[in-house]
Order: structure tokens, then sequence, then C-alpha cells
């Protein structure tokens, strides 16, 4: 017992907080807080910027400007619907095929088809193409992808020259080329996604399916996919947010020609490559037009990612219950 | 287990059921021929990783050499030359856009992980953090030219930072976050246990603990960073000069980028600049992949 007694209190290291031990705590709280606040503040500030230099433009051509599809600065006539057609047309395209593929890869990648070794190399593969910049993809569908592309697209353009799809020639740039750039470029995105989707399905759930009797394919496809449906949905939303905003690929890939065409290998345009490469040369009457195309698509992907954001809440939400 | 001879007995006009699924039953055949779908997808998908590195490594790999870092960018007709003032424009410009992004984003994710994560503006913020992952890099240029550029009036190294800082954000936020929230409670409960107030906690146990996962995130951030080229675009614009002449840095000039070189020279008709443009997307894949492999190998080193 005597031996404690050594001890007084100021050798002991525990001991309630001094008071500027108090007053740090308060100030870096603050601090803290503070921080919190300014991410807020930053998307707050981000619409307001945006928003108060695009609204010169939209008193001079209100809505009209997302009906024409005129874009002359040496008239100052200003439209996006051209634009707008082009961007949904690409990223719908970039969609379906990066979708497909990106979905196939995630159920590749997590229903053990393949042994553990195999498996990092293709997620490996998987990241890095997420790793690559934009500008690089965009050097390479110019001088691989096009002219990989060209011959067939001529031929498809020559026997079957009547269906609108591929009514013109590919000259060079054009709408095919950027939405498969695009589809590579968010192949990892919604394979991610999905994945992560796939993993919280339950152990049980799939073990069920398979002690029923089922193949492999008819446990995913009737069992793991749906449950991981709303999840999967999400990865698309948020991949198809992604290609919208996608800009230097499609900017370098795309044409930039103010047309409407169903036609998949004339050149187009879209609101990021729009801004991409009109922005730098503009002038002043020129950047209010751009200010409120750049609202335009600031709000289209602000909308998309935030609902791929709540559907993917939700999911992870529904299966979190279930599993625990 | 007593034997029940009247349940064996029903059990003897019954059919054996055959657990065995044979091979060449339709279900099977076709459950076999979706995982061969597969293998091709798969392969598909990796056809073109294989072809851009193929490229890079090919085009980009047979220009590059110690001019072609060192060098100014050559003019339109011009022979040799390089892109040494886009690289140090690069790295600068990444490094103004962690100074504001990393310091910010990591005491934002404190914030969210530990002293208030239920509160509304926790929530919030994580709302709006997340948003901002799928923010296009593009509207980021255009914020940055909006509140720097027509502000100060010149395109500079500042306002293409500013853009970056943006875009790296989120993402230092969301994984410093996640990292933070690994930390097991029992250590923080050991600390309070002897009297830390939260703040110590968090600077003593919970950082320092945390701190490969939120290393990870910095460099995926950097990584992302050093690729991007729109939101540079028409904030910092190009350059042909050095960022550093005679000992004075001249941060308020337009400024030189790996990226903004690649985009710029892709599309000139001398194949002078195209080779340089291959071998400065060379150099730059390998910078972003620098970045990303570190992340990694902080990442796995976690415990």
């Amino acid at each position: 017992m005597k031996r404690f007694e050594q001890f007084s209190a100021s050798d002991a290291i525990s001991g309630p907080p001094s008071k500027a031990d108090y007053w740090v705590d308060r100030s870096f709280r603050t601090v803290t807080h503070l921080c919190a606040w300014l991410i807020l503040a930053i998307v707050i500030a981000l619409l307001w910027q945006i928003g108060e230099k695009a609204i010169p433009a939209i008193r001079d051509y209100h809505l009209g400007f997302l009906t024409s599809a005129v874009w002359d600065a040496n008239k100052d006539q200003f439209g996006i619907l051209a634009e707008i057609w082009g961007t949904l047309y690409s990223s719908i395209l970039g969609l379906i095929i990066g979708g497909f593929f990106g979905v196939v890869m995630a159920i590749f990648l997590t229903q053990d088809f393949l042994p553990p070794l195999l498996a990092a190399f293709f997620r490996t593969i998987v990241e890095l193409l997420a790793a690559i910049p934009s500008v690089v993809y965009g050097l390479w569908g110019i001088f691989v992808v096009v002219p990989v592309l060209r011959p067939v697209a001529n031929w498809l353009n020559e026997t079957l020259g009547w269906i609108p799809l591929f009514s013109t020639t590919l000259s060079g740039p054009g709408l095919l080329p950027a939405a498969l750039v695009l589809a590579i470029m968010i192949l990892p995105t919604i394979a991610a996604v999905s994945q992560d989707a796939l993993r919280l399905v339950p152990y049980r759930t799939k073990e069920a399916a398979y002690g029923l009797g089922t193949t492999r394919w008819e446990a995913i496809l009737r069992v793991l996919l749906p449950t991981a449906s709303a999840g999967i949905f999400g990865a698309l939303v948020l991949g198809f947010g992604r290609a919208l905003g996608e800009t230097m690929a499609v900017a370098m890939l795309i044409g930039n020609s103010n047309q409407i065409t169903l036609s998949l290998f004339s050149p187009a345009n879209t609101l990021a490559a729009l801004l991409a490469l009109n922005f730098p040369e503009a002038g002043k009457v020129e950047v209010r037009a751009l200010m409120y195309a750049a609202l335009v698509l600031l709000l289209i992907t602000l909308l998309v990612n935030m609902l791929g954001t709540a559907l993917m809440h939700r999911t992870s939400k529904a299966l979190g219950v279930k599993t625990r | 287990m007593t034997t029940r001879p009247d349940l064996l007995e029903s059990m003897k006009g019954a059919k054996r059921f055959d657990l065995k699924r044979s091979f060449w039953e339709p279900r099977s055949l076709r459950s076999l021929l979706l995982s061969i779908g597969a293998w091709i997808v798969a392969l598909i998908a990796s056809v073109p990783l294989i072809s851009v590195l193929y490229m890079l490594i090919v085009r980009g790999g047979r220009r590059l050499n110690w001019e072609v870092l060192t060098e100014l960018p050559p003019a339109g007709f011009e022979e040799g030359g390089g892109f040494g003032n886009a690289i140090v424009g690069t790295l600068v410009m990444v490094g103004i856009g962690g100074l504001i992004s990393i310091p910010f984003g990591i005491l934002a994710a404190i914030f969210l992980a530990e002293l208030g994560p239920d509160s509304q503006i926790a929530n919030a913020a994580r709302f709006c953090a997340k948003t901002l992952t799928g923010l296009p890099s593009i509207i980021a240029g255009v914020f940055a030219y909006a509140i720097l550029v027509l502000v100060t009036g010149t395109y500079s190294a500042p306002a293409g930072g500013m853009a970056l800082a943006l875009l790296m954000l989120p993402t230092v936020v969301l994984t410093a976050e996640e990292a933070l929230k690994m930390v097991p409670q029992n250590m923080k409960n050991a600390a309070f246990g002897m009297g830390c107030t939260h703040s110590q906690v968090v600077s003593k146990i919970v950082f320092p603990t945390a701190l490969p996962g939120i290393l990870t995130g910095v460099m995926l951030a950097v990584a992302r960073a050093s690729g991007e080229t729109a939101p540079l675009l028409f904030t910092a614009l190009f350059s042909n000069f050095w960022l550093f002449e005679n000992g004075r840095a001249e941060l308020m000039a337009p400024t030189a980028s790996l990226s903004v070189l690649i985009f710029n020279f892709s599309g000139m008709p001398y194949e002078n600049q195209i080779e340089l443009a291959w071998a400065a997307s060379l150099v730059l894949v390998l910078l972003v992949l620098v970045f990303n492999s570190l992340s990694r190998i902080i990442g796995r080193s976690r415990i």
C-alpha cells in the first residue's frame, strides 16, 4: 500500500484538461466546423457565381437559348439546342456501351469467376483505365480510334446508308469515336460502383439460390442482379453524369460542329466541348452566352449526380438493414 | 436416432433424387455460354488500355529524351524543342491546388468523422462533397475564371491551382472521412479516459492512426488533378516561357501545363508537335501512375 503514496498528483499522466486545453479544443472545433460549412459555401458560391454571370445572357436570350441551334459569335446569335442534343446523344451511346461492359465486368470480378491473381490483374486494368487522363484518351482517339473506325464506318454507310444512323461517312472526328471513348472512360466508375452494390448482397441470399439448384448465371440474373438493382442503377446514373460532363476527350473527338443529326458518323458538339473550345477566344458577349451554357450543364449534371447518390444511398441502407 | 420404418417404406416408391446436373442440360449450357461471354467482354474491355499503353510507349518513348524534358516548346515549323516549362507548370499548379485543398479538406473531414458526425451541417457537407465528385471539370474552370481571372484580369497559375483544388477537395474529404472513421473506438475511449479533450484525441490518436488512409486519398486527388486539362484551358491558358525566369517566379501570368500542351499540339498539322504531344502524354501518364501507385503502397501499409 505504501508504495503508491510515493506518487504525488503531479506525477500522474492523466488529469482533467487545463484551461488552455479547453480553449485549444474550442478553437479547433470551431475551425473544423467552419471548414465543413465552407464545403457547403463552395457549392453555393459555384451556383451563385455562374448563375450571376449568366443573368445578362438569360435576360437577352430567355429560354429561346435552349431551343435555338445557332451559335454565331459574329451576329451575336446564340443557342445550345444542338449542344444539348449532342451531349445527350453521345452520353446515352456511351452509357449503353460502357454500362454493359461495366456491369458485366463487375459481375465477372465479384462472382468468383477468377483465381485471385487473375482477378487482381483485371481489377488493376479497370483501375488503370480510370487513371489515364482525359486528354490522353483524346490523343489516342485521334490517332487510333478514328483511323480504325473509318473503314468500318464508311463500309456501313455504303451498304446500309438508308438507315439514318449510318447516313453519313466518317471523315475524321464524329459522334461514334467520341461515344466509344466516353464508354471507356465511364466503364471504371460503373464497374466500381456496381461491384460495391453486388458485394452488399448478403452471402446467404446467393447460397440460398445455389441451394435451390440454380446454375451460376441463374443465380446471378434472377437473384443477385435484382437484389442489387438499385445500386447498379445508381452506378449507371453516376456514369451518365460523368459522361455528360466529360470534356477534353470529347472536345478532341466530336468535331465541334453545330448540327443536330442522327448519324453516328457525323461531327456534332456537346455543352462541355463548346465551353472548352470557345471560352479561350470568346469576346465579352460570347462569354455571357457561355456562362448561360455552363449554368445549364452544371444544373443537368448536379441533378443527375444527386439522383445517382440518392439511389446508391437507398440500396446500401435497404441492404444494410437486412444483413444486420 | 430412431429409424422410421414407415418413412423408409414411403420413400421406396418415390423416384430417386438426382442432385447432379448434367453438363448437356440446356440450363448448364446456357450458363457456360454466358460465362464464356463474360470472359470475352472482360478481354475486350482490356483492349483499350493495352492499346493506349502501347501507343504511349512506342510513339511517346521514341521521342523521350533529356532535351525534350528541359527545353521550351517549339514554334509551328521549328524542329526539336520540348516541354520543360509545362512539367514545371503542372507541378506548381498541382502544388497550389494541394496547398488549398488538402489542409482544408482534412479539417472538414475531421469534423465530418469525429466532431459532429450526425449534425445537420455534416450531412449537408457530406452530400455537397459527394455531389462535387461528379462536378464536370470544365465547370471548375468556369468557376475559377469567374472568381479569379475576371477579378485579377489575367490568366495565372493560382487560378489554375484554384480550379484544381476544387476538383481535389471532394476526394480528399471523402477518403479522409472514411479513414478517420476506421479508427477503433477503444483507442479513442482510452485517450478520453486519460482526460484528453476531444481535439487532443483527434490530434494525438485519431489523426496519426488514420494518416495512411488520408494520404491514400490525397495521392489519388493529386493523381487526378495532374491529368486534368479542362479546368486549366482558360484559367492558366498556356505559355511558351519558363515560369521561373531570372530567379523570379512569374506566377501572375499565363502558365504552361503538360495536359494543355498535349491538347494544343494534338490539333497541329506538324509532325514534330504531334511527336511532342505523345512524349508529353507518356510523361503525364507516368506522373499520374507514380501518384497512383504511391496511394496504393500507402494504402496497403495500413493496419
